[in-house]
């Protein structure tokens, strides 16, 4: 592991470092306890459970705004380097990734509540069966990348990164389905709009832990995996603008 | 652009899947505490002076080992390193200042331009006006703010007429950013200066015999962040002319100034590198440990 785990001369800072990471990492512990009761919440129809859910999500809020204060006094403070400078702004990214999460929990919840608000008829279960396999994807690499940074473990971290596919071409097969029973009645369209937006939350759940998985990377390793990618991703796409008339 | 969303998709796929393999841990880990070969590329493509398996003793003790580094044209270099690592031992090398001590000896090949400085024809006072000094405590000579200038160039004989050395008097001062200060008190004591002007008036007079390497031994340690501000700023104006060698203390100094770092350890050049990577992803643990401050 190309990290030092020893401790620093000014044991201050090591102190610092540490109540950071616990914090975001009970940050993480927290948005994945968002995430699970917002499906439940769904699931059960149980929409008492689904507004705690969105009240909660400010306690997450209130976490990333600590933690990125604590990123900026460590910052000016103790001038990081090396891979302390690596930890503190993969940190800091990861409490930007999190926070996001937390939004997706809400957002499912307030889709609860509009699909049953009690006035309409509830929807037809065949429209939310998706729900199910793809929170459950979304919650594991929720899980695996928390513990993959809570051991700055970069082989599990990869293999988020490999699998995010998996959510991915779930959320596209979803929405096919969707559409299918949409196009056979008509009146499932307003309610399906209302699960177009929870499978997208959970589908960019999904994206957030694969950030998450590569801010890992880099913490550890000191590469940096995405700027390497969207390079790659450019120099496909002008290498394609050149070769088509 | 012509292509279709699915064309683009296929290329985009295409180009992730090596990419993120790439990102696969190499089994690269930090060099161990006990390697003391230098990590990293101590070459650089067009270099000022070539120093290798440079060995320097005090009497019986070796202070230096088997140093080998690049200095390229025009770049700033920092030396790093804890206190007693060599660092302004090797600094004192590149113009030969340890000739002055008597039980220093130094071994190995030191070229500057590809002339070896330690060559027995070699001029010490016309290699030391090629490569010029500034040291960490101002010293300007107890003489007005003009002679403390002037006083290189007339040595040298670069000059021929009082015109010509008033010519080079201001231009020195006006390069190191102390003429607009001292304009009207040419003839004050050097010493009447503050202690950043001093280290200015220092660099004037470093400048003034046209040097071709500037070596700096820790010339803002004795001065406040505004005057060591000004420095810094003057260090990356006179890149463009000049080959900046700096030893320093403060790692965010050198992380600003400079665009390689070489971190020194107990006599052993560890690593040498671009100097992001050296403050954001360094190869070796004990460069790591130092900019990171985990020494033990």
């Amino acid at each position: 592991m190309a990290i030092s785990q020893d401790a620093h001369t000014v044991k201050q800072f090591d102190l610092q470092l540490a109540n950071l990471r616990n914090l975001v990492l009970e940050m993480g512990g927290l948005t994945e306890d968002q995430l699970k009761r917002a499906v439940a919440a769904l699931d059960e129809e149980d929409m008492i459970a689904a507004r705690e859910v969105i009240l909660r999500d400010r306690l997450v809020n209130g976490m990333q705004v600590k933690a990125d204060e604590d990123c900026v006094s460590i910052i000016a403070l103790r001038q990081p380097l090396g891979s302390d400078l690596r930890m503190i702004m993969s940190l800091a990214n990861t409490v930007t990734d999190l926070e996001r999460i937390g939004d997706g929990a809400k957002k499912i919840c307030r889709m609860a509540v509009q699909i049953y608000d009690g006035v309409s008829s509830p929807p037809s279960a065949k429209l939310l069966r998706d729900v199910t396999p793809m929170a459950a994807l979304a919650a594991e690499m929720l899980h695996d990348s928390l513990d993959a940074l809570a051991r700055l473990d970069v082989e599990k971290a990869l293999t988020i990164i490999h699998n995010d596919d998996e959510l991915d071409q779930e959320f596209q097969s979803a929405l096919r389905r969707l559409i299918t029973y949409m196009m056979e009645d008509q009146r499932t369209i307003g309610h399906a709009i209302n699960v177009v937006f929870i499978f997208k939350a959970l589908e960019r759940i999904g994206d957030h832990c694969k950030n998450i998985a590569e801010h890992i990377v880099y913490l550890v390793e000191g590469k940096n995996i995405q700027k390497r990618r969207n390079l790659d991703m450019s120099l496909a796409i002008l290498a394609q603008e050149k070769s088509s008339p | 652009m012509s292509t279709t969303f699915i064309e683009t998709k296929t290329a985009l796929d295409t180009a992730l899947r090596p990419a993120t393999d790439a990102g696969k841990p190499s089994g690269v880990e930090l060099t161990d505490y006990d390697n003391r070969q230098t990590v990293g590329n101590i070459t650089v493509d067009h270099p000022k002076m070539v120093c290798r398996n440079v060995n320097v003793y005090y009497g019986q003790k070796q202070a230096l080992r088997e140093i080998g580094i690049d200095i390229g044209a025009n770049e700033v270099i920092a030396f790093i390193g804890p206190s007693g690592c060599g660092k302004s031992t090797f600094l004192r090398c590149l113009n030969r200042m340890n000739d002055t001590i008597v039980t220093c000896r130094v071994t190995g090949q030191l070229k500057l331009d590809d002339e070896d400085i330690y060559a027995p024809d070699i001029d010490v006072v016309q290699l030391r006006a090629r490569i010029g000094m500034v040291f960490q405590k101002p010293n300007p000579f107890p003489k007005s703010i003009y002679e403390n200038v002037a006083y290189g160039p007339r040595i040298h004989g670069m000059v021929n007429t009082k015109a010509e050395l008033d010519d080079l008097v201001r231009a020195s001062l006006e390069r190191a950013g102390l003429l607009k200060e001292v304009d009207k008190r040419m003839n004050d004591p050097g010493t009447s200066l503050s202690g950043g002007q001093q280290q200015r008036l220092c660099i004037a007079r470093a400048i003034a015999v046209n040097p071709e390497v500037i070596l700096m031994d820790e010339p803002c340690s004795a001065l406040d962040p505004i005057a060591t501000a000004k420095i810094e700023e003057l260090i990356d104006e006179l890149r463009e002319n000049y080959t900046i060698v700096i030893v320093t203390h403060s790692m965010q100094q050198a992380a600003r100034v400079s665009q390689r770092t070489a971190y020194f350890h107990l006599g052993d050049l560890i690593e040498v590198g671009e100097t992001d990577h050296i403050f954001t992803n360094p190869k070796h643990k004990l460069t790591e440990d130092y900019i990171t401050g985990r020494f033990g």
